[in-house]
């Protein structure tokens, strides 16, 4: 047995209430998830996910075992809803940790984020269905194309700061929906983009099929997820990330140590922006169809409320975070009429009694 | 219509329902200014109080004015109450949770309304007093601009707004509490440390601009004769907007950005196309901000979150 692991498991033993409940707490929350219709293998992976995460915290290879749990995942069960539900999650992670590199790491308030995961799936539904093109060049054009618009949203705006700048950002979110609900012909008007065609390999089509199910596109998830983690985490260690994060704490500070502000906080926009855009070109070959709907300022402050309520800025708390409040409203079903009710309850108990986040950075 | 008439018209009717946004931009503002909160939870104050004066009007079937008096009482209690529970444990945490918190409580109330009332529009004059309906609905021609028309609800919406307006900058003004509340708008720990009750401060903030924004409600149930949940939501976010064109924390200024916005909003959906208009209000807003980062009667430029 590895050293830390013993002294992990010391450190268990010397706290039994504490992990005790935290244990009581999560073997609940598994029971819960089957009794909302989760099958029970998925409960039972998220369950293993929780403890191994746990006692593994201070091991390198870490995210090696969640990845392998979280590879075998799919196969444990047929079942074709939950894995779609967690494929969604998947996206809103996405969303959230691009949220934070902005939200999170330089400390601008964004409220209409939204409209890059828009202007993403977009040009993915447009590039496919008018000149079909492969989905991994409308993956690459979406970035791109998520990323100019990030940098459009943020020239104007560098005067700006606090809530000025959340206001700004908001009306550039509703101009965004605005315009892909009114320009008709390009967009399709309220009606949307449908048939969108899933990405493939060599002919191999990623789409629902009878032996695949949607495990393709979780693998695909899963994929694009890490590459998310990896560039976020290497980006928030890397010179760019440490300017960033002086801006954040002061302004003033940061630029008389020679931080150029108007670059670096454009670029933080570029790349949150990018990671809006790349979630949203999966969205729209996952979903096959797009519409306006998917993309106004309510979804802009759930994926907010993600980074927020996980702990701003800190890379592991918004993954937790985007993947509870992403959750809810499936697991929340049974009781469907009351869900947004309690959903909007439990986001003002968190914030009271966990004003930090549930894994705040330290 | 001839050219002109259209514009006037345009005018008329963009004036009235910028009026509007004043009224729930005060709100805003007022909240603002003193605990820099982008109070979200504002417009489904605005929502909820047309909801209760529907019920008590067409369900209870009270008078009228009796019932749009006591939904406007029920504003404020809303007001206090959301502050008092959502709001009051936040202070002194960074802002942006007591954002959350808002976003939080506007959810809420949404769906608590959607729940009580159902998803879909209602009227606010039951067919059955269609008599109500005609009287308010009932049209004036406006002399000296051409064929261009104003009704008697418009009229009741101009009067009632600029003398809410006029008797809130005398409160603010000239009475105790409305010097109470410019001193904590300017320092909240020092006019603790002169004796004001700054929580009674904030909650009579609260209370009023929930009732402002609650009249505002009513006015434009009446105006459009409809009541939805989701009527919060569009308003609000306008009215937030009008606040920061005008400078957030200047009730003035909110007054402006209120008006400013309804006209443009009314000539835009003569001019160019009425499916645009939600955009103008956020274009403007832009450019605005663009040009004067605080707003056009603004001084400060608020902290950073």
């Amino acid at each position: 047995m590895p050293g830390f692991l013993i002294r992990r498991l010391d450190q268990l033993r010397k706290r039994p209430l504490f992990w005790g409940i935290w244990v009581a707490c999560l073997i609940g929350i598994t029971i819960f998830l089957t009794l909302v219709g989760m099958p029970i293998p998925y409960a039972l992976v998220i369950f293993a996910l929780a403890i191994v995460s746990i006692l593994f915290s201070r091991a390198k290879y870490l995210p090696i075992l969640i990845i392998i749990l979280l590879a075998i995942m799919p196969w444990t069960s047929q079942d074709q809803y939950w894995l779609r539900v967690l494929i969604t999650v998947g996206i809103y992670i996405m969303l959230a940790l691009g949220l934070n590199v902005i939200i999170g790491f330089t400390g601008m308030l964004d409220l209409g984020y939204i409209a890059f995961f828009g202007i993403g799936a977009y040009t993915t539904a447009l590039l496919t269905t008018h000149f079909h093109l492969s989905w991994w060049l409308c993956l690459l054009a979406s970035i791109v194309v998520a990323a100019i618009f990030g940098v459009l949203r943020g020239l104007p705006t560098l005067r700006l700061s606090g809530d000025y700048l959340a206001i700004v950002t908001l009306g550039f979110g509703e101009i965004a929906r605005m315009t892909f609900a009114n320009w008709v012909g390009l967009t399709g008007g309220p009606m949307g983009i449908r048939d969108i065609t899933p990405p493939s390999v060599f002919g191999f089509s990623f789409g629902f099929s009878a032996q695949w199910g949607y495990r393709l596109y979780y693998y695909l998830i899963l994929v694009l997820l890490g590459l998310t983690v990896l560039t976020i985490t290497n980006l928030r260690n890397s010179r760019l990330g440490r300017a960033w994060v002086a801006i954040r704490e002061d302004e003033t500070a940061a630029q008389t140590m020679g931080v150029n502000l108007s670059w670096n906080k454009t670029l933080a926009y570029a790349v949150g922006a990018a990671y809006g855009g790349a979630a949203g070109a999966f969205f729209a070959s996952f979903n096959m169809f797009v519409s306006p709907n998917s993309f106004t300022f309510f979804e802009s402050a759930i994926v907010l409320c993600m980074v927020v309520i996980g702990g701003i800025g800190s890379i592991p708390g918004v993954i937790i975070g985007a993947s509870i409040l992403a959750a809810f409203p499936e697991v929340l079903r049974f009781m469907s009429e009351y869900r947004y009710l309690i959903f909007g309850l439990i986001m003002v108990i968190m914030v009271i009694f966990k004003p930090r986040g549930i894994l705040p950075e330290r | 219509m001839e050219g002109s008439s259209i514009l006037f018209q345009q005018l008329v009717n963009g004036l009235t329902i910028g009026v509007v946004y004043a009224l729930i931009a005060v709100g805003y503002t007022m909240v603002y200014g003193i605990i820099e909160l982008i109070n979200f939870a504002h417009g489904e104050v605005y929502m909820m109080t047309a909801f209760i004066a529907l019920t008590l009007y067409s369900i209870a079937g009270l008078p009228l004015i009796a019932a749009i008096l006591i939904a406007i009482i029920f504003a404020s209690l809303l007001g206090v109450t959301i502050e008092r529970v959502a709001y009051r444990p936040l202070r002194g945490s960074p802002r942006l949770i007591a954002l959350i918190s808002a976003i939080g409580v506007s959810l809420f109330l949404q769906n608590l309304a959607m729940k009580i009332w159902g998803a879909r529009r209602q009227p606010f004059i039951p067919p059955h007093k269609e008599i109500t309906l005609l009287n308010i609905k009932q049209t004036l021609s406006l002399p000296l601009i051409g064929e261009a028309t104003i009704t008697m609800i418009q009229i009741i919406m101009l009067i009632v707004a600029v003398t809410l307006m006029i008797l809130l900058s005398l409160v603010i003004k000239y009475t105790k509490v409305g010097r109470a509340m410019r001193a904590c708008a300017q320092d909240l720990t020092a006019t603790r440390l002169m004796g004001v009750d700054v929580n009674r401060t904030i909650a009579f903030t609260f209370a009023i601009g929930s009732a402002l924004g609650g009249v505002a409600g009513i006015l434009v149930a009446l105006y459009y004769n409809q009541v939805y949940p989701m009527m919060g939501y569009m308003a609000g976010l306008k009215a937030f907007t009008a606040a920061v064109l005008g400078g957030i924390g200047n009730v003035t200024g909110a007054f402006l950005g209120g008006i400013l916005l309804g006209v443009s909003e009314g000539l835009c959906g003569a001019y160019i196309s009425s499916l645009w208009m939600d955009a103008i209000a956020f274009a403007i807003l832009i450019i605005v901000l663009i040009y004067k980062p605080s707003g056009l009667l603004g001084e400060r430029t608020p902290r950073s979150t």
